[in-house]
């Protein structure tokens, strides 16, 4: 299967005539484009690599005053100008993870229905009702979260889960917590955040599987389920995983929607329902008030280095686990 | 009297030889103070010929601003240190007061019902006293039903002015607060929940039952929400009204404070509101452009005279005349 997968792929290839040697004289205009398409390539990475330096030059002060314990102090004090990283690395993290859990069995659902089951008429409205969704201001769903989704959430969910899975030893995550701004709130507002990310990228990538390999499996007798699982999905998973990808470090980097919803509170607490801190709504927060040159400043940079490194981590994460997949 | 302001007269001749109208100026800082600034800049331009073009960006940014010389003038919440002032060749005066409300959503409990003091709302943000009906809160309002229900402070979660305000109050009246916490423009809260802006401590406060939060007088004014009394420091319950904030103002020793850096927290007097902050400008003592200082002063000479009654419609305190002629001398200073 793998294997005329892999050599119906490049069908056009193989029948195309042998490409004419090139002639070595080229136009100006060719010198043009390929200098400018260059220094586009370089430009991103000098780019990238000057927002890098400049982040962890600017937090440099606060590495050197707190060393590797920046990374494991839970303190955040301006008073006494302590300040530690770990609640906000932890928040940023969880509530990513948390929104990852609930975004992409949804947005699969969404996909799924959009390529496979949904009337045709109705594709093309929901598919653009999703991509509209994805240009919602983050602003929008911030104070909708607060005024809409976090009460909602205290009145219902919160009680239901506290009282049921909560009383569950060892299960302290669900146990009910004062406040409707929570971790678990950011969670479900970065979620709906994301789906139409990820759902717009899967409906795009499952459309590009060719209709014969579907076809194949349909005449094999397989149902929409199957051909999905064994034929869609191997077909895709690399843009697949892209586009999960892509919605998690939208996830990492939201900062207005969860500074609305997450209580900002530097507290490493074991209920997901009690208010945290992300590193992106944290340095949005403090920053505008952090005196020029002050520890305060510098370790809000440092975070900002840090959030850097953790979008790197993940993304390296989902390479290698793209590679050993494709290999295997 | 104008005459005797060199400043004033510099700054007017220099207006009438260039035989220009308008003046921009601009300014920034304090977003406490925004709203005032605006509305006094609206107000002026007509007579005084000055524009101010003033940002909201924060007290600490409008402090950099000034010390870099991008602005004219910089706005602070909080006062600058001596120190600080001279090294970076400032001078500062009061512009305006305000307050600071407690607002409250307690089932059952109206406006201006409940009456609480300083280290109680200290108690309170430490986490000591975590439930409404603690007896603590019983004993100060006999006869008002306190339901069994959990306190949920809210904070500001930004750095802000009015944290500092109301953290300075914590410290001056909770020693145990002083030590644990300390006043700054954001803090380490030990208990609560942070919301950004004024607008979402006030949103979370009305969105919880049981929520208690900090915000602006002018704010909780204008959004009617349910405030609360105030043990003043001389020990009777005051209201937050604009005459018990003006009594807060007159308490206070300003010929005493250096930069009139005057703490306005639990000031004598019965009748004095104990949370009332004054908001402050900051003016380069060696400026580059001597008009611009001096349109400078003409704005605020003209809030001074003229300015009062906008700022009781936003719910600010207009400086005491005495401050106001004090100020005025200070100006004197500029540019010698």
């Amino acid at each position: 299967m793998d294997v005329t997968a892999s050599q119906a792929l490049h069908p056009a290839e193989a029948s195309l005539p042998p490409v004419p040697a090139r002639t070595p004289s080229r136009g100006v205009g060719d010198r043009i484009f390929a200098l400018a398409a260059h220094s586009a390539g370089y430009f991103v990475l000098i780019l990238l690599g000057s927002i890098i330096v400049l982040l962890f030059w600017g937090g440099l002060p606060a590495f050197r005053a707190f060393g590797p314990g920046f990374l494991a102090s839970a303190a955040w004090n301006p008073v006494t100008e302590r300040f530690g990283a770990l609640v906000s690395v932890y928040g940023t993290i969880v509530s990513s993870v948390l929104a990852l859990m609930m975004a992409v069995p949804l947005a699969f659902g969404v996909a799924f229905f959009l390529t496979e089951l949904a009337p045709g008429w109705m594709r093309r409205p929901v598919g653009t009702a999703i991509e509209l969704l994805a240009a919602v201001p983050s602003i929008i769903y911030g104070m909708w979260g607060f005024f809409v989704l976090a009460p909602a959430i205290g009145h219902t969910i919160k009680p239901f889960l506290s009282s049921t899975l909560g009383q569950v030893p060892g299960l302290a995550v669900f146990r009910a917590a004062p406040g409707d701004a929570s971790i678990f709130t950011a969670s479900v507002v970065l979620a709906i955040m994301i789906i139409p990310f990820i759902a717009a990228t899967m409906r795009d990538v499952f459309l590009t599987v060719p209709v014969i390999f579907k076809e194949s499996a349909f005449g094999l007798g397989c149902t929409s389920w199957e051909v999905m699982r064994s034929i869609v999905l191997p077909y895709t998973r690399a843009s697949v995983v892209g586009g999960i990808m892509l919605g998690l470090g939208r996830a990492l980097g939201e900062t207005m929607a969860v500074t609305f919803v997450i209580g900002n509170t530097n507290r490493i607490s074991p209920s997901l329902f009690a208010p945290g801190n992300t590193i992106a709504s944290l340095v949005a927060l403090e920053f505008p008030e952090a005196e020029g040159g002050s520890l305060q400043l510098s370790s809000l940079l440092a975070l900002g280095f840090l959030l850097f490194v953790i979008s790197f981590v993940v993304l390296a994460i989902s390479r290698t686990l793209l590679v050993q997949r494709v290999r295997h | 009297m104008k005459s005797t302001r060199p400043v004033f007269a510099a700054a007017l001749a220099m207006l009438g030889t260039a035989g220009a109208h308008a003046q921009a100026i601009t300014g920034a800082g304090s977003t406490f103070a925004q709203p005032i600034y605006q509305a006094w800049a609206d107000a002026s331009k007509a007579t005084t010929g000055v524009t101010l073009n003033y940002n909201g960006v924060g007290s600490g940014a409008g402090q950099k601003f000034v010390t870099q010389r991008t602005v004219d003038f910089g706005a602070s919440d909080a006062p600058m240190s001596p120190e600080k002032l001279a090294s970076a060749k400032l001078m500062q005066f009061p512009a305006v007061m305000g307050a600071v409300d407690i607002a409250v959503n307690v089932p059952g409990i109206a406006d201006g019902r409940l009456k609480l003091t300083g280290k109680l709302l200290a108690d309170i943000y430490l986490g000591n006293v975590t439930a409404w009906n603690d007896p603590a809160i019983a004993k100060l309002n006999p006869g008002v039903k306190l339901p069994s229900l959990p306190i949920a402070p809210v904070y500001r979660a930004d750095g802000s002015g009015t944290t500092f305000v109301f953290t300075s109050y914590l410290s001056k009246v909770s020693p145990d607060f002083k030590g644990k916490v300390g006043a700054a423009t954001a803090v380490s809260w030990p208990a609560g929940t942070g919301a950004k802006g004024t607008a979402g401590v006030a949103g979370a406060v009305r969105n919880t039952p049981g929520g208690l939060g900090y915000v602006e007088s002018a704010y909780a004014t204008q959004n009617h929400l349910t405030t609360t009394q105030l043990q003043s420091h001389d020990g009777k319950f005051v209201h937050p009204t604009l005459a018990s904030f003006a009594a807060a103002a007159s308490g206070a020793d300003w010929t005493g404070a250096k930069n009139f850096a005057v703490d306005l927290n639990d000031q004598p007097g019965v009748a004095s509101w104990p949370i009332v902050s004054a908001t402050f400008v900051l003016l380069p003592t060696n400026p580059s452009d001597p008009a611009k200082s001096g349109a400078v002063l003409k704005f605020f000479d003209w809030a001074f005279t003229n300015g009062d009654a906008t700022a009781k419609q936003l719910q600010y305190v207009a400086l005491p005349a005495s401050v106001k002629s004090q100020v005025r001398a200070s100006w004197k200073t500029l540019g010698k």
